[in-house]
C-alpha cells in the first residue's frame, strides 16, 4: 500500500511538469495582455511596451518558460500584475475560504443526498422516489448563478435571515490564526463569530452543493438498488440478521463506492471552480482570484492557479482510491 | 440507517435554528462609541494604498479618505480650493509656485505636517526608481510632470522648505495645469518617517529580473493626514478606517468607522444594500435605477457627468479626410435616439469633446443637428455617387461607462448610416487588446471610442485628443495644435477658459469625430445617509457623511 502511495506521488511530477508548459503557452495565447488590461484607453503604444518588458514578456517564450521554472523550483510563483503580492500569499489566503466553502458544501450534499438516495431506492418507486427524482432534476438544472441570487433574494432580502454577502458580518471581530473563519472561532472561544460565520456559509453551500446533492442522491439511490438485488444481500437476510445490520455492513458499504468516486471528482470540482458561487456571494476565494486573474491577464496568478488546481485534484483522486481498500477488502494495492 | 437519518434531522434542525436565531444583519449599522459605522460596497479592492503608486479608482477612492495634498476640490465639483495649504502664489513666469501650509497638522502617526514633509514627498516621487516608473503605476506622475530624474521633459526641478511653513516649488517650463493637477489624489502626502520605516519604495529584483515591492507602507502602514485613519485591511474582505481625533480640521459627518467592502457582481452589491449589510455602493447597473428609485428605503445619486463618447474619424482613410462626408455622417446619425434608447436615462447627448461641467466649455459650438436629407445633399453638392462606403469598427465583449452596450450602438449607427447615403464595412473586434490597439495606430477608418477625465481641466480632455499628431485620429491642423499648445501654458484662468471655448468651436467646427453621449454614473445609499456629494471626478469625502438613526 505505502508503495501505492509513493508512487503515485512521484507520478504527479510529470503530471505537473506537462501541465505547466501547457498552462505557460494556453495562457499566452489568450488574446491581449495585461498591459492592455491594465491600461484600458490610456493604452498608447509606448506604455504598453513598457509595461511588457517590465513584465519579461518581450522575451522569447522559451526564455519566459526556463525562467519561470527555475523559480517554481525554488518555490516562487511570481508576482501578481493586478494586486502587485506574491502569487504564493494570494493563493495561501484564499485557499481556506474555497477550502470551508467546499466543506459546507459537501457537508449538505452528502448529508442530504445520502440518505434521500438511499430511501428513495428502499422505497423503489414510491412517493419520496418520485419527489426526489424531480428535485435531482430541478437541481442539476438550475443554473448556479441563478439559484444563488435567488437563495439570496429569499432568504436575505426578503425574509431578512441571512447575510447574503461575505464571510463575516461587519460589526463582528474575529482573530485569525489559521483563516477558516469556523476553525478559527471554536479556537479563540469567539462564539458571536461561530454563529455568525456559519450563518454565512449556509446560502453558499446550499447554492454550491445543489448540483453535487443531486448527482450523489441519484448515484447513491442507484448503486443502493443495485446492491439490493444482490445475492448475498438476499443471504445475509436469509441468515436472519437485523435488517439494520444488513443495511449498514452489506448494502451501504457496498453501495458507498460509486458514491465516494462521484463524491471525489465533485470534491476536486469544488474546490477548483465555485467562480460563479463566490462571486455571487463576495466570497474571497480562489475561484474570484482567478477570475479576476483571466480578466486582467495576471499570467503568474493563473499560472500558479492551475498548478495549485492540479495537485489538489490528483491528492483528491488518490485519497478516494485509497480508501476503495478500507471500503471493499478485495481491493488490494501492491 | 436509522442513525443516519437522525443525524440529518439534527443538521437540518440547526441549520434553521441558525438562520432562525439573531437575524440582525438586516437592521442596519450599529452606532460604535461616537459615532455611526458605514459599510460601502466598492468593484474591487484597492492595490495599494499608497498615492503615487497607483491609477485604478478603488485604491483613488480609499487614499482619498486618509490622504491629503496641498490643495483639493471643492465637493461635487472641480474647482481647486485650500487643501493643506491654505494660500499660494505663482510667479509671472508661472515656474515657481509657493504655498504657506496650515499650521498643527500632523500625520497619523503623530509626525509633524510641514514644509520639509512636503518636499520630501516630491523628491520621493521624482527619484522613483525605474520599476515603479511604469505606466501603470504612475500614469499620473508622468501627465502631470512629464517625467522622473534624469528625463529631459520633466517637469518638476525641485522643493524648497524656505521656512516651517512655507514651501516654494519650481518647474522647469510654465505649466497653468498643475495647480489643478495637485489636486489629484496622486499627489497626497504619506508621512516621511511611515515612508521610511515601513519601506514604501523597497524591494527586492526576483529570478525574473521583476521588482517585487517589499515595504509593508503601502499595505499595512498607509500614513497620510486626513480625517480617517488606517485600522485594517483584510483582502477580498474588508478595509476599515477609523476617524482621525486629532485631524486639523472639521469633519461634518459623523461616521465613526469606515469600511469598504468589495463586492464584483453589481446585483450583488444591490442585495447587501437591500439586506443592510452595506450601507451604499459605487457604480449602480443601469438597470437596477428603477428598483433602487421605487425603493423608499433606498435613494439613487447622480454624478456629474466627466466623460464622453465619440464616434472618431480616421482621416487617413479615404474619404474621411474630405470635411463634406465628416459633416455628412455628422447629419446622418440620430444621437438623441440612441442616447435615449441605450443608456437607461443616464446620458444625454454630448456637442463637443469635453463635459459642460468643465470650463472652457463652449455653448455656441456648431451643431450637427440629425437630418439625413441635408446628409445627402452635402454629399451630393461635394460630388459623390451614393451610397460612400466607409469602414466602421465597434469593439464587443465590453462595457465602458461612456458605453455601456457597444453593440447596440454600433449596429444602430451603422442602420443609421446605411439609410441615409452610406454603404457601411462593419469590423469588430474584442476590446483587449485588438480593439485598443487598432483604434490607437489608426487601423480603423470610423470607430466607437470615448474618454473618462482623470482631473478637472481640459487639457485632459481636449489636450489628450488634439494637441498632437496622431495615428488615431490621421489629421495635421497647426490651427487646432496651436490653439491648445498656448491655451495649455496660459496661467491666467480667465483667459485660459475663452482659449479653451475658442479651441473648442474650431474643433467642431473640423469635425475630427463626432461626440455622442456624456454619461452620468449612479451610486445607491440607504435613505438614511445624508451628506455625500457625488465628484465628477470621483473625489467623495467620506467626512461629509452622516448616518441618521
Amino acid at each position: 500500500m505505502i508503495g501505492y502511495v509513493v508512487r503515485r506521488l512521484l507520478l504527479m511530477v510529470p503530471i505537473l511538469l506537462g501541465l505547466s508548459i501547457l498552462v505557460f503557452l494556453f495562457v499566452r495565447a489568450l488574446p491581449g495582455g495585461p498591459a492592455i488590461a491594465l491600461l484600458g484607453e490610456r493604452a498608447t503604444e509606448e506604455s504598453v511596451e513598457q509595461i511588457e518588458e517590465q513584465l519579461g514578456l518581450d522575451q522569447p517564450v522559451h526564455v519566459q518558460y526556463g525562467r519561470y521554472l527555475g523559480n517554481l523550483l525554488s518555490g516562487d510563483l511570481g508576482t501578481s500584475v493586478s494586486t502587485r503580492q506574491p502569487v504564493t500569499s494570494e493563493l495561501a489566503r484564499r485557499f481556506p475560504a474555497t477550502f470551508e466553502l467546499t466543506i459546507a458544501a459537501l457537508i449538505f450534499a452528502i448529508g442530504l443526498g445520502i440518505p434521500l438516495g438511499y430511501i428513495a431506492a428502499k422505497r423503489y418507486q414510491g412517493v419520496l422516489d418520485n419527489v426526489s427524482l424531480v428535485m435531482s432534476l430541478i437541481g442539476v438544472s438550475i443554473p448556479v448563478f441563478f439559484l444563488a441570487l435567488l437563495l439570496k433574494y429569499i432568504f436575505g432580502v426578503q425574509l431578512g435571515w441571512l447575510p447574503t454577502i461575505g464571510r463575516l458580518g461587519i460589526t463582528v471581530s474575529l482573530e485569525h490564526p489559521t483563516n477558516f473563519y469556523v476553525l478559527d472561532s471554536v479556537l479563540t472561544a469567539n462564539w458571536e463569530a461561530l454563529t455568525d460565520s456559519l450563518k454565512h456559509l449556509v446560502l453558499p453551500a446550499i447554492a454550491l452543493g445543489t448540483i453535487p446533492l443531486a448527482i450523489v442522491a441519484r448515484i447513491t439511490r442507484a448503486a443502493t438498488l443495485d446492491v439490493l438485488s444482490e445475492d448475498y444481500v438476499r443471504t445475509a437476510r436469509a441468515k436472519g440478521l437485523d435488517p439494520l445490520v444488513v443495511d449498514r455492513r452489506h448494502v451501504l458499504r457496498n453501495a458507498m463506492l460509486p458514491v465516494v468516486t462521484v463524491v471525489g471528482l465533485q470534491t476536486g470540482l469544488l474546490l477548483t471552480g465555485a467562480v460563479l458561487t463566490e462571486t455571487v456571494f463576495a466570497w474571497p476565494g480562489l475561484g474570484t482570484l482567478i477570475l479576476n486573474a483571466i480578466r486582467f491577464r495576471d499570467y503568474a496568478v493563473l499560472q500558479g492557479g492551475v498548478l495549485v488546481f492540479a495537485v489538489i485534484f490528483v491528492l483528491v483522486n488518490l485519497i478516494v482510491d485509497i480508501s476503495y481498500a478500507f471500503l471493499n477488502p478485495r481491493i488490494r494495492y501492491r | 440507517m436509522r442513525g443516519y437519518l437522525k443525524w440529518s434531522a439534527v443538521f437540518l434542525a440547526a441549520a434553521l435554528t441558525l438562520a432562525a436565531c439573531g437575524g440582525d444583519d438586516g437592521g442596519g449599522p450599529e452606532q460604535a462609541e461616537g459615532g455611526a459605522t458605514l459599510a460601502f460596497g466598492t468593484s474591487a479592492d484597492p492595490v495599494v494604498l499608497d498615492g503615487a503608486l497607483v491609477s485604478d479608482g478603488e485604491s483613488l477612492r480609499a487614499i482619498d479618505q486618509m490622504f491629503e495634498g496641498l490643495v483639493t476640490l471643492a465637493p461635487g465639483g472641480t474647482e481647486v480650493v485650500a487643501g493643506l495649504a491654505s494660500d499660494w502664489e505663482i510667479s509671472e513666469d508661472a515656474m515657481t509656485y509657493t504655498f504657506t501650509l496650515e499650521e498643527g497638522v500632523t500625520f497619523h502617526d503623530g509626525e509633524p505636517f510641514n514644509a520639509e514633509a512636503v518636499c520630501f514627498n516630491f523628491d520621493r516621487w521624482f527619484n522613483f526608481p525605474k520599476p515603479f516608473q511604469g505606466a501603470d503605476a504612475s500614469y499620473y506622475y508622468q501627465t502631470v510632470f512629464g517625467g522622473f530624474a534624469g528625463s529631459e521633459d520633466a517637469l518638476y526641478e525641485s522643493c524648497e522648505a524656505t521656512e516651517e511653513h512655507t514651501v516654494t516649488l519650481n518647474l522647469t517650463r510654465p505649466s497653468a495645469s498643475f495647480l489643478a493637477a495637485l489636486a489629484l489624489t496622486n499627489f497626497t502626502f504619506g508621512s516621511p518617517a511611515a515612508l521610511e520605516e515601513f519601506g514604501a519604495d523597497e524591494g527586492r529584483i526576483n529570478a525574473d529580473s521583476l521588482f517585487v515591492p517589499t515595504g509593508t507602507y503601502g499595505t499595512e502602514h498607509p500614513t497620510g493626514t486626513g480625517p480617517f485613519m488606517f485600522s485594517e485591511w483584510r483582502r477580498g474582505d474588508r478595509l476599515v478606517m477609523e476617524r482621525n481625533p486629532d485631524y486639523w480640521g472639521e469633519i461634518p459627518g459623523n461616521i465613526q468607522t469606515l469600511i469598504f467592502r468589495p463586492i464584483a457582481e453589481g446585483a450583488a452589491r444591490l442585495q447587501a444594500l437591500q439586506t443592510g449589510e452595506i450601507q451604499g455602493y459605487d457604480l449602480v447597473d443601469p438597470q437596477d435605477y428603477q428598483t433602487i428609485e421605487g425603493d423608499e428605503n433606498l435613494q439613487l445619486l447622480e454624478r456629474p457627468a466627466f466623460n464622453v463618447g465619440y464616434v472618431g474619424f480616421n482621416q487617413a482613410v479615404e474619404p474621411l479626410d474630405d470635411l463634406a462626408v465628416r459633416q455628412a455622417i455628422a447629419h446622418a446619425i440620430n444621437r438623441q435616439e440612441i442616447v435615449d434608447a441605450f443608456y437607461a436615462g443616464q446620458g444625454v447627448v454630448a456637442k463637443e469633446f469635453m463635459p459642460p461641467e468643465l470650463f472652457g466649455y463652449a455653448d455656441d459650438v456648431t451643431e450637427y443637428e440629425y437630418d439625413p436629407e441635408k446628409a445627402k445633399q452635402i454629399l451630393e453638392d461635394a460630388g459623390y455617387t451614393l451610397p460612400v462606403k466607409i469602414d466602421f469598427a465597434f469593439p464587443t465583449d465590453v462595457e465602458r461607462p461612456y458605453m455601456p452596450d457597444p453593440q447596440a450602438n454600433g449596429e444602430a449607427m451603422v442602420a443609421d448610416l446605411e439609410d441615409c447615403c452610406f454603404d457601411i464595412e462593419v469590423r469588430t473586434d474584442t476590446w483587449s487588446p485588438d480593439y485598443l490597439a487598432k483604434a490607437d495606430t489608426g487601423k480603423y477608418g470610423i470607430r466607437l471610442l470615448g474618454w473618462t477625465g482623470d482631473f478637472g481641466d481640459p487639457d485632459n480632455f481636449i489636450g489628450t485628443f488634439f494637441q498632437t499628431p496622431q495615428k488615431a485620429w490621421g489629421f495635421e491642423n497647426d490651427e487646432i495644435f496651436g490653439c491648445l499648445n498656448d491655451a495649455e501654458v496660459e496661467t491666467d484662468i480667465e483667459a485660459r477658459t475663452s482659449m479653451y471655448e475658442e479651441c473648442n468651436r474650431l474643433i467642431m467646427d473640423f469635425l475630427p469625430g463626432l461626440p455622442y453621449v456624456h454619461t452620468k454614473p449612479a451610486l445607491a445609499f440607504a435613505a438614511n445617509v445624508t451628506g455625500y456629494e457625488p465628484s465628477p471626478v470621483s473625489l467623495e469625502p467620506f467626512s461629509l457623511v452622516t448616518v441618521d438613526e
